[in-house]
């Protein structure tokens, strides 16, 4: 009896179209999302110093900013701060990331130098290096050399915590097939782990690189006639708005043309990748 | 080049794998080993091929290679284990680079492997262009290139749909009846054993221990799916395992 007064009191139900619940979660190229955001903070600082809004002691004018970027294009003086800056962070960098891939890559191959040096990352890595600066300028000189020292350093560490988590990720069947092949260590290391590990050593050094940057600023600050630290110092000492932002606009650049350029590489170099 | 395994037993800690194996590998034939899963029929090809090392017991080269044989012992793995920053040219230069072949000579066997696995067209392409069944058809080239005396197959085909396994089997088949290899063929698939094997090594669940050795006289090119003799076999087959199967199935890991 049950089924039949069921189906009297209840009419079937019309047809219900599925309600859609997927998507979502997949991250996609939305390149003029950002310049957008970009454009409307600029715009929104502009208007509000322009109105008074906003007290020319808080924010400079985003307009004065550019007028001053252009003096200091035009004065030459830009290339005079720009060009010490580019090679202490180029000579720091590169010496701090060869000598960081290169110990994570020892650390991932053998467990003695795992165990011996991973506790010795891990004590190294909180340290903040800019501390250690009146230590480097005891060791390694006041001038250059201590600024690249401090570069090296603070790209060193994280480079090499980046590099050794991507030998251990390379897939271990692909090493197993090498040897199955009777190719050497050499051969495996050279042609299996390193490319295998190339995404995490990128990644790492993306982070690496932002680290150079900021310590270089640290660096300049304690000690240099030339440089953007040395110039943001300067103007932050005289309250100069303009100059201190102009200064800051330009970290903020190199910043991105160097996140730019390992994206670049990233895509030559993996292409494979799916 | 024959290979003899002499009583084969292997631990892994406390948890015996395989207990006294021993086995004959004639040249010029294929040699499937069968069971359920778990039973360590993949560590005994590892150890075959030199990857591990027997607790107990040797594994023997018997007779000198072919001429012009890289590597004697090869494997082609389940999942292909292919460089996928490497082309399908580069997958195979990368083993024979390692034995000074490189160049024209490289060109050359590099080229005919390909054309043996009707890859010629698929040479500059890159691993995840590639279906299943073609990376895997790019191993079964790479193994060809080093020109093995035996060839190591831990499950070739089972990450492959079924019509893609139907495929490669005829290929095999027909590599097999062109030129004749000597090959241990690692499956749990009785359909893919009764198809290639002229021997069929049934092994029981954990500690793996030779339960049968079945032989096929039937020509490996001659067998088609629904040949009498070969599903005999199967049915034979299926009835030796079903109970262990089950048995594996219902352990716990590790227990």
């Amino acid at each position: 009896m049950a089924d039949t007064s069921t189906s009297h009191n209840q009419s079937p139900p019309g047809p219900i179209e599925v309600r859609f619940r997927g998507g979502g979660f997949a991250p996609r190229s939305r390149r003029w999302v950002g310049v957008v955001v970009f454009v409307v903070l600029i715009a929104l600082i502009q208007w509000g110093t322009q109105t008074g809004w906003i007290s020319p002691l808080t924010l400079p004018k985003p307009s004065d900013v550019l007028a001053t970027f252009g003096e200091l294009w035009e004065s030459g003086l830009l290339f005079k701060h720009l060009q010490p800056s580019l090679t202490r962070l180029v000579v720091g960098a590169a010496l701090g990331a060869s000598a960081g891939i290169a110990v994570g890559v020892l650390i991932g191959l053998f467990s003695h130098v795992r165990a011996g040096l991973v506790p010795l990352v891990a004590a190294i890595f909180p340290i903040p290096k800019i501390a250690l600066l009146p230590l480097f300028v005891i060791w390694f000189g006041i001038d250059e050399g201590s600024k690249y020292a401090l570069i090296a350093f603070g790209t060193f560490t994280p480079t090499v915590v980046a590099t050794y988590g991507a030998v251990d990720n390379v897939d271990r069947s692909l090493i197993r097939m090498g040897q199955s092949f009777g190719l050497s260590w050499f051969s495996i290391v050279r042609k299996i782990v390193l490319p295998g590990a190339m995404p995490g050593i990128l990644s790492g050094l993306r982070i690496s690189l932002a680290i150079a940057i900021i310590l270089l600023v640290a660096a300049e600050m304690l000690g240099a006639e030339y440089g953007i630290g040395a110039y943001i110092l300067e103007a932050g000492a005289l309250y100069d708005l303009e100059r201190l932002f102009a200064g800051v606009v330009i970290l903020s650049l190199l910043g991105v043309i160097l996140s730019g350029v390992i994206g670049v590489i990233e895509r030559r170099l993996l292409g494979w990748r799916t | 080049m024959d290979i003899r395994l002499e009583s084969i037993s292997h631990r892994y800690g406390d948890t015996e794998v395989l207990r006294d194996i021993s086995l004959d590998i004639p040249t010029g034939q294929i040699v499937c080993l069968v069971g359920p899963s778990g039973c360590g029929k993949s560590t005994l090809l590892r150890l075959i091929g030199g990857l591990e090392r027997p607790s107990e017991g040797r594994v023997l080269q018997l007779g000198s290679s072919p001429v012009g044989c890289l590597n004697p012992l090869t494997f082609v793995f389940q999942d292909f284990a292919l460089l996928p920053w490497r082309s399908v040219k580069g997958n195979i230069s990368l083993v024979l680079e390692d034995h000074g072949i490189r160049g024209a000579k490289a060109k050359a066997t590099i080229e005919d492997v390909l054309a043996r696995t009707k890859l010629s067209d698929f040479a500059n392409a890159l691993p995840k262009q590639l279906s299943g069944g073609m990376k895997q058809r790019v191993a079964i080239a790479r193994a060809l290139a080093v020109n093995p005396a035996v060839m190591l197959m831990d499950e070739p085909l089972s990450a492959l749909d079924s019509q893609t396994r139907e495929l490669l089997m005829d290929d095999l088949v027909s590599l097999w009846s062109r030129q004749p290899f000597t090959a241990v063929y690692v499956t749990h698939n009785l359909a893919e054993a009764v198809r290639l094997g002229h021997t069929i090594v049934v092994l029981s669940r954990r500690p793996g221990e030779i339960r049968e050795v079945v032989t096929i006289d039937t020509p490996i090119q001659d067998r088609s799916a629904g040949d009498p003799v070969c599903q005999r076999k199967h049915d034979l087959l299926w009835e030796l395992m079903r109970e262990e199967a089950r048995a594996a199935d219902e352990e716990l890991i590790d227990g």
